[in-house]
C-alpha cells in the first residue's frame, strides 16, 4: 500500500521529457528511463492488484450484519457470526497502544532533539530506538508474554490461583506501543530538527523559557510530523498480528476478567481484525475464508484511510515555512 | 572631507536621475543627493552618499550597557578579542565589518544568547545599568535586552498570538485575551504594523509579506518594553522598500530604546547609525561617530573597508 505513494516519483522522468526531449540523451540514460517506467508500472500493478482483489473479494462477502454480530463457534458460514468483537478489539488495542506510545514518543523525541545531554546517553537512546524498530514483533510478543506472566504484573491480566495468564488487552497494548514508538520518535524528531535554529533563539531572545519555547513554538510547528508519526504508528498497531495472537489470546469474543466496568475488558482477552483473519483464513483453525475476506476488506479500508490522512497532513504541513 | 570611493551604489533620492549624468561635461563631479548636499555647509557629509534617515543628531544619549574587555571564543577558536564599547540609549550603534569578524557573536553576547552555543566561553564583563549581566537571570535579561534576527521568523500562530505569546507567562498568571488586546496593539503600533494588520489580528503570521513579518518580529521584541534592542542584519532578507520602512522605524525607536544593529550594508549604517564600530578579525578596529568613521577614519583598515578595498 505504501508503494502506491512511491510510484509517482518513479515515473517522474516522464514529466521531464516534456521539457527536454529524452531522444537527445545518451543510450544508457534512455535505457534507465525505460527501466524506471517499467518498475513504476510494475509497482502500480502490484499495489493495485492487491487492493482491487481484496476489494472485490471483500465486497462479495461483506454484509452489514457482519459488523454488528459477535463471532461464534460453528462449521457452516451461517453459524459463525460476524466480527463485532474483533472490531471493538482493534479499536481498544489501537487506543491503548497510542495512549502509551504517543506521549512517550513525543517526549523522547523532544529530549533527543532539544536537550540530548549527556551526549553518550542520547546516542544510547537513539540506538535503542533503532534497535526496537528492528525487533521482529513475534519476538516482542514472546518477551511480552514472559513479562506479563510475572506475578508482579498479575493485576494486568487474568489469574487463577498463582498462575498469571499474561494475556490481556493491557499486555497487547503495551507491547504494540513499542511497535509504534520508533515511528513516532523518528517522525517527531525529524519535524523538530527541520525547524530552523533561529526560531528557537527568537523565542529565547525575548525572554521565554526553554519549556515555553518547546510547548508553544516548537511542538506546534512540528505538529504535522507528530501526527504523521502517530498515523504511521497507528497503522502498524492495527495491522500487527503476531503480538495479538500471542498476547491477546485465542478467544474470538471479548472475554472479560473481573468485575470492574472498563477494567474487566482491558484485563480480559479478545481478538482484533488481524487475529480474526488469521483464525478464519483457509489455513486457520476456523477456516471460514469468506469471513476472512470480509474482515480483510474492512481492515484494508481502515489502513488506506489512515495512509490518506498521512498524505493530506504531510501536504498541508508544507504551506508555511521559514527560510533557514 | 574628500571622496574616498566611487559614487554610491544606490541613489535613493528622486532628484538624481541617471539621464542627468549623461549630459554632464567630462570631468565634472557627479551630483549628490539633496540631503547629503545640505549637510555640513553645502559640502557632502560623506562619500557614502546615502541620505540620512534621521532628521537630527542624538541629543540625550545615556549609557545603558558597557562591554569591558570582552573576549568570546568557540572552543579554542577566538571569535571576539577584548572589545570595549558603550551602548547608549538615544543612539543607534551599528556594528560593521566583513563576514566572520565577530559582529554577530558580539551582538548575541549582549543578551547571553552565546551561551546557547556549545563550547562558547566569554571573558571580560558586560554590564547593563552597571549590573554584570551574568548575575541577571537569562530570561529576565532577555526581556530587557531583546533581539531580532536576520531571517523574519514569526512563530507559526496568528499575528495577535505572536505578540501575546511574548507577553504571556511572564508572571504566574495567564492574562486573558481581552486584557492583552491593548499591549498587543501598542507593540504593533510601535513597529508601524498596526495599520496594516488591525483588521484581522487572527491572520496567520506566516502569511504576511517578508517586510511585514520582520516588523512583526520587531513588534514582538518591543512588546516586553525592552531597554536594549539588538538587530542582526534585520534587512538583509528584505526588499529596498521594506528596508526603508524598517530603517525609519529604527531611527524612531532610538529615543526609547538603545539600538544595536549589525549590518553588512555600509550605506545602511550611514543612514541610520549615530555611532559605528568597525570590527575586523574579532578585533574592534575603530569606534567613532558615523561622520568621523565614514568621513575621516583614523585607521588604515577602516579606510580600506569603508572605501570598498575589501569586504
Amino acid at each position: 500500500m505504501a508503494s502506491e505513494a512511491a510510484t509517482p516519483q518513479a515515473v517522474l522522468p516522464a514529466h521531464k521529457a516534456a521539457v527536454e526531449s529524452s531522444s537527445t540523451w545518451r543510450r544508457s540514460d534512455r535505457v534507465g528511463l525505460v527501466v524506471c517506467w517499467l518498475l513504476g508500472l510494475l509497482f502500480c500493478a502490484i499495489a493495485a492488484s492487491i487492493v482491487i482483489f481484496m476489494l472485490v473479494q471483500g465486497v462479495k462477502y461483506l454484509r452489514p450484519s457482519l459488523l454488528v454480530t459477535s463471532p461464534s463457534a460453528g462449521f457452516v458460514e451461517s453459524q459463525t457470526g460476524g466480527f463485532l468483537d474483533p472490531l471493538i478489539g482493534t479499536v481498544v488495542v489501537a487506543l491503548l497502544g497510542m495512549a502509551i506510545a504517543l506521549p512517550l514518543g513525543v517526549t523522547i523525541a523532544v529530549w533527543l532533539s532539544e536537550y540530548g545531554r549527556p551526549f553518550s546517553l542520547a546516542r544510547a537512546v537513539e540506538s535503542m530506538i533503532e534497535m526496537l524498530a528492528g525487533i521482529p514483533d513475534i519476538v516482542l510478543a514472546l518477551f511480552g508474554l514472559l513479562l506479563f506472566s510475572s506475578p508482579v504484573l498479575g493485576f494486568l491480566s487474568r489469574t487463577s490461583g498463582h498462575v498469571v495468564y499474561g494475556r490481556s488487552f493491557f499486555a497487547a497494548g503495551a507491547m504494540l506501543s513499542l511497535v509504534a514508538l520508533p515511528l513516532i520518535v523518528g517522525s517527531t524528531r525529524e519535524g523538530l530538527q527541520a525547524i530552523p535554529t533561529h526560531l528557537r533563539e527568537a523565542s529565547l531572545a525575548v525572554g521565554k523559557t526553554r519549556f515555553a519555547t518547546i510547548r508553544r513554538v516548537l511542538l506546534p510547528s512540528a505538529r504535522p510530523s507528530v501526527i504523521t508519526g502517530a498515523m504511521l504508528g497507528l497503522g502498524r498497531i492495527i495491522g500487527d498480528t503476531a503480538i495479538i495472537v500471542v498476547l491477546l489470546g485465542a478467544t474470538l469474543t471479548l472475554n472479560q476478567a473481573g468485575s470492574a466496568p472498563v477494567l474487566n475488558v482491558l484485563k480480559g482477552t479478545g481478538s482484533t481484525l488481524t487475529s480474526f483473519i488469521y483464525q478464519n483464513a483457509p489455513t486457520g483453525e476456523n477456516n471460514q475464508p469468506t469471513k476472512a475476506y470480509a474482515a480483510a476488506f474492512v481492515l484494508l479500508l481502515v489502513v488506506l484511510a489512515l495512509n490518506m490522512c498521512v498524505d493530506l497532513i504531510g501536504r498541508r504541513g508544507k504551506v508555511a515555512t521559514w527560510s533557514s | 572631507m574628500e571622496f574616498l570611493t566611487p559614487p554610491p551604489v544606490r541613489w535613493l533620492e528622486p532628484d538624481v536621475e541617471t539621464q542627468d549624468r549623461e549630459g554632464l561635461p567630462a570631468g565634472e563631479q557627479l551630483p549628490l543627493p539633496a540631503s547629503a548636499r545640505q549637510n555640513g555647509n553645502g559640502r557632502p557629509a560623506s562619500f557614502v552618499g546615502a541620505p540620512r534617515r534621521r532628521a537630527r543628531g542624538s541629543q540625550l544619549a545615556i549609557d545603558r550597557m558597557a562591554l569591558e574587555d570582552v573576549s568570546i571564543a568557540y572552543g579554542q577558536k577566538p571569535a571576539v578579542r577584548s572589545v570595549s564599547l558603550p551602548v547608549r540609549q538615544g543612539e543607534v550603534l551599528a556594528l560593521i565589518g566583513p563576514s566572520g569578524c565577530g559582529k554577530t557573536t558580539l551582538l548575541r553576547s549582549l543578551n547571553r544568547l552565546t551561551e546557547l552555543t556549545r563550547g562558547a566561553s566569554l571573558d571580560g564583563r558586560i554590564t547593563l545599568d552597571g549590573v554584570d549581566i551574568t548575575t541577571i537571570e537569562p530570561t529576565l535579561l532577555r526581556r530587557r535586552v531583546t533581539m531580532v534576527f536576520q531571517q523574519p521568523n514569526p512563530f507559526p500562530m496568528s499575528v495577535f498570538d505572536n505578540i501575546a505569546y511574548v507577553l504571556r507567562e511572564m508572571g504566574s498568571r495567564r492574562p486573558r485575551k481581552r486584557a492583552l488586546d491593548r499591549p498587543v496593539r501598542d507593540a504593533l503600533d510601535r513597529a508601524g504594523l498596526l495599520e496594516e494588520v488591525q483588521g484581522d489580528l487572527g491572520h496567520p503570521a506566516l502569511r504576511l509579506s517578508g517586510g511585514q513579518q520582520q516588523r512583526l518580529c520587531i513588534a514582538r521584541a518591543l512588546a516586553v518594553q525592552p531597554e536594549v534592542l539588538l538587530l542582526d542584519e534585520p534587512c538583509s532578507a528584505l526588499d529596498p522598500q521594506s528596508t526603508q520602512v524598517i530603517e525609519d522605524l529604527i531611527v524612531r525607536l532610538r529615543d526609547d530604546v538603545a539600538v544595536v544593529i549589525v549590518t553588512h550594508n555600509l550605506q545602511q549604517a550611514y543612514r541610520i547609525a549615530d555611532h559605528v564600530a568597525f570590527m575586523y578579525l574579532g578585533e574592534l578596529v575603530e569606534y567613532a561617530t558615523v561622520d568621523a568613521l565614514f568621513g575621516s577614519p583614523r585607521q588604515q583598515r577602516t579606510k580600506d573597508y569603508v572605501s570598498g578595498a575589501f569586504g
